[in-house]
């Protein structure tokens, strides 16, 4: 059996700063994961991160990331991996907890 | 120490002026990431999980108060204002923004420092002993070694696509402290029959997910052979070394896969074919070399105020007990300055402690500064007669915890918190580590002992050659950290045994706990270190200490 498609967001590194982006459903790649887009289907996905493949002047190395949405009906992190991405690293308040 | 010369710094400027139009080219487009990526690695350019990071080549570790200011300013004005120091005695900066790279490089020439070879299948930086030229024990200063190496294999034509990266380190002590049997190639300087200095040659050692302690290549290989003989083990790699999987690709899978005898055989022959044509190192050059590693003129002085430091301060006294060393000159000794204050993450100095360091090198210590592999800093000549004034100069910028070889004084890779790589966070286990047996007064009573802590299995936090050795990893999507025991990096080398299932986060600091206070409730006396206990007893005792709910371990008591 195929595991069953999880909700996706589209996650890279900014190239000029190598900060966290995601990409909104506008086709804007911002900082914040809560104005990411969430993909429930998974073609949907795969398409939507061939098409963020193709502006890579912006970004390095774009892929999909589970998330799941929060009380407030945006997308949280599921993995602490991510859940680190949209924070910065734990021994120092630098990253993005420290600019927003 | 060693300077530039002029075509040491023709290329190093020439590097970086290419390297800007490539950083240029990838800006405006006409280069891809997937065309850019090794060519900003060639230069020491990660992207990383937060931003992209920097590592410096500091050759065998050698600074000098000019160049270590210059890092203070690179990490002030491009960075966060710190720099991380690593366990190939190398620095690294988390926060550098791509535009300003090749500045950065730039202002790195000023200096004679350079990114070239940190990263990529190449031969990185060549470490060397961190004691050199000041230890006791010492046969010879090994640096001569080390930059004639750093010299060969920089840009060298032939082995800048090897299969996999290339890690040299070399020690002229028989005590190693270079951890020489984890790397490709380990050279330990020893004696022949005649008293004549040449070097056991070790390969095939490496720690990562495949870790392996060295064999024996040649037992004495003479001084002049050194260079034919290392490339033919280079070229011998580089033609059978596996390019299929990259997990198989160092040498020391070439020589498990092969057999150590038909390497050695190999080798030989090439080293023959090597010789043959070898005009020998121009002796000029080698003089050159030997002239910028010449020892300062030491001075007796007197060392009242040492003395009577000694007996009026307790933190005086604690600091010099723990964190210095014998020095092969009466009067002087080594200082290695602890970047491990308790809570602080291990390696890191900011700039403020970077320039007092240099000031401090400058004003007491000959301008001779190191990094060890253990992420802390050596004054390596200090007289006695200076040490009041170090220390406090030290006190004052945060720098002079009294903890170096203690379980606070903890290697830790950047894991989880900084590198893409990493399974899970190394950096606050440490934290917590230091905090807990430090809140503990336990420090002391413990002793001497080896914690080293990697975030993933490619350990760059050693955690294989560590008397208690923690790899993070995620399991299930958690992480959970897996303890060795008993690993080693000195010349007793032993690579730590797997002690059983992993541990959550929050159960990883009593089980430590239960670790350590079976080895206090049974060592012979506190001479006798966590390493030679668990040796002397084996792993049983401390297993049911770890396991104590687990029936496969617990019924194991003494």
């Amino acid at each position: 059996m195929p595991r069953k498609f999880t909700p996706k967001v589209i996650t890279s590194n900014d190239l000029l700063e190598g900060d966290v982006i995601y990409l909104a459903r506008d086709g804007e790649w911002v900082r914040d994961i809560r104005r990411a887009a969430l993909y429930d289907d998974e073609n949907e996905a795969i398409s939507a991160l061939a098409c963020a493949d193709s502006h890579r002047h912006r970004h390095v190395g774009a892929y999909l990331a589970d998330a799941a949405l929060n009380d407030e009906g945006l997308p949280d992190p599921v993995h602490f991996r991510e859940v680190f991405r949209t924070r910065g690293p734990t021994n120092y308040f630098h990253g993005k907890q420290a600019d927003s | 120490m060693y300077r530039y010369s002029q075509f040491d710094d023709e290329f190093v400027r020439t590097r970086v002026a290419e390297f800007r139009g490539q950083v240029e080219r990838r800006l405006d487009g006409s280069l891809s990431e997937d065309e850019f990526k090794p060519l900003r690695l060639k230069n020491g350019l990660y992207l990383q999980l937060h931003a992209y990071m920097l590592r410096v080549a500091i050759p065998y570790g050698t600074l000098n108060s000019r160049q270590m200011r210059q890092l203070a300013m690179i990490a002030e004005r491009w960075d966060k204002g710190y720099g991380h120091f690593t366990t190939r005695q190398n620095i690294q900066f988390n926060w550098p923004k791509l535009r300003d790279v090749p500045d950065i490089l730039d202002a790195l020439a000023d200096v004679s420092m350079h990114a070239i070879q940190t990263s990529g299948n190449c031969i990185r930086n060549v470490t060397a002993d961190h004691f050199a030229g000041a230890a006791c024990d010492e046969i010879e200063d090994p640096r001569p070694t080390a930059e004639l190496l750093r010299q060969w294999s920089t840009d060298h034509p032939e082995f800048q696509y090897l299969p996999r990266k290339f890690k040299i380190a070399v020690t002229g002590s028989p005590n190693d402290r270079a951890v020489t049997r984890a790397h490709d190639i380990g050279l330990r300087m020893v004696r022949d029959d005649f008293g004549k200095p040449g070097f056991e040659v070790l390969i095939g050692g490496g720690l990562g997910r495949t870790p392996m302690i060295g064999m024996v290549a040649r037992a004495f290989l003479p001084k002049d052979h050194l260079l034919p003989y290392i490339e033919a083990i280079l070229r011998v790699y580089n033609l059978a070394g596996r390019r299929d999987n990259k997990h198989k690709a160092r040498i020391k899978i070439l020589v498990h896969e092969t057999g150590r005898d038909i390497i050695r055989e190999r080798i030989e022959a090439e080293f023959k074919r090597r010789l043959a044509v070898f005009p020998g190192i121009d002796p000029q050059l080698m003089e050159d070399i030997d002239a910028s590693f010449r020892l300062p003129e030491f001075i007796d002085r007197p060392q009242d105020e040492h003395e009577g430091l000694l007996s009026s301060d307790p933190e005086y006294r604690e600091w010099a007990e723990q964190n210095l060393t014998d020095h092969r000159q009466d009067g002087y000794r080594i200082v290695t300055v602890s970047l491990k204050a308790i809570g602080a993450t291990p390696g890191d100095a900011t700039s403020d402690q970077m320039r007092a360091i240099a000031a401090i090198a400058e004003k007491y210590a000959y301008d001779e500064i190191r990094v060890s592999h253990e992420q802390n800093i050596i004054l390596p000549h200090v007289p006695l007669a200076s040490m009041p004034g170090v220390y406090a100069d030290l006190k004052a910028v945060g720098l002079a915890a009294a903890n170096i070889g203690l379980i606070s004084d903890i290697i830790a890779c950047p894991g989880m918190d900084y590198c893409s790589l990493a399974t899970a966070r190394s950096i606050p286990v440490a934290q917590d580590i230091a905090r807990e047996f430090n809140a503990l007064e336990l420090e002391k009573r413990i002793g001497h002992i080896k914690v080293k802590i990697s975030g993933c299995i490619n350990a760059c936090g050693h955690h294989h050659v560590g008397h208690i050795g923690i790899l993070g990893l995620d399991r299930a999507g958690v992480e959970n950290y897996q303890i060795t025991l008993g690993g080693d990096g000195t010349e007793t080398a032993a690579i730590g045994r797997r002690a059983g299932p992993g541990f959550a986060a929050d159960e990883l600091l009593p089980a430590l706990r239960r670790l350590i206070d079976r080895y206090l409730e049974t060592r012979l006396d506190d001479r006798e270190t966590f390493l030679a206990c668990y040796r002397r007893l084996g792993e049983a005792p401390f297993l049911a200490a770890l396991y104590p709910d687990n029936p496969r371990y617990a019924g194991e008591q003494l």
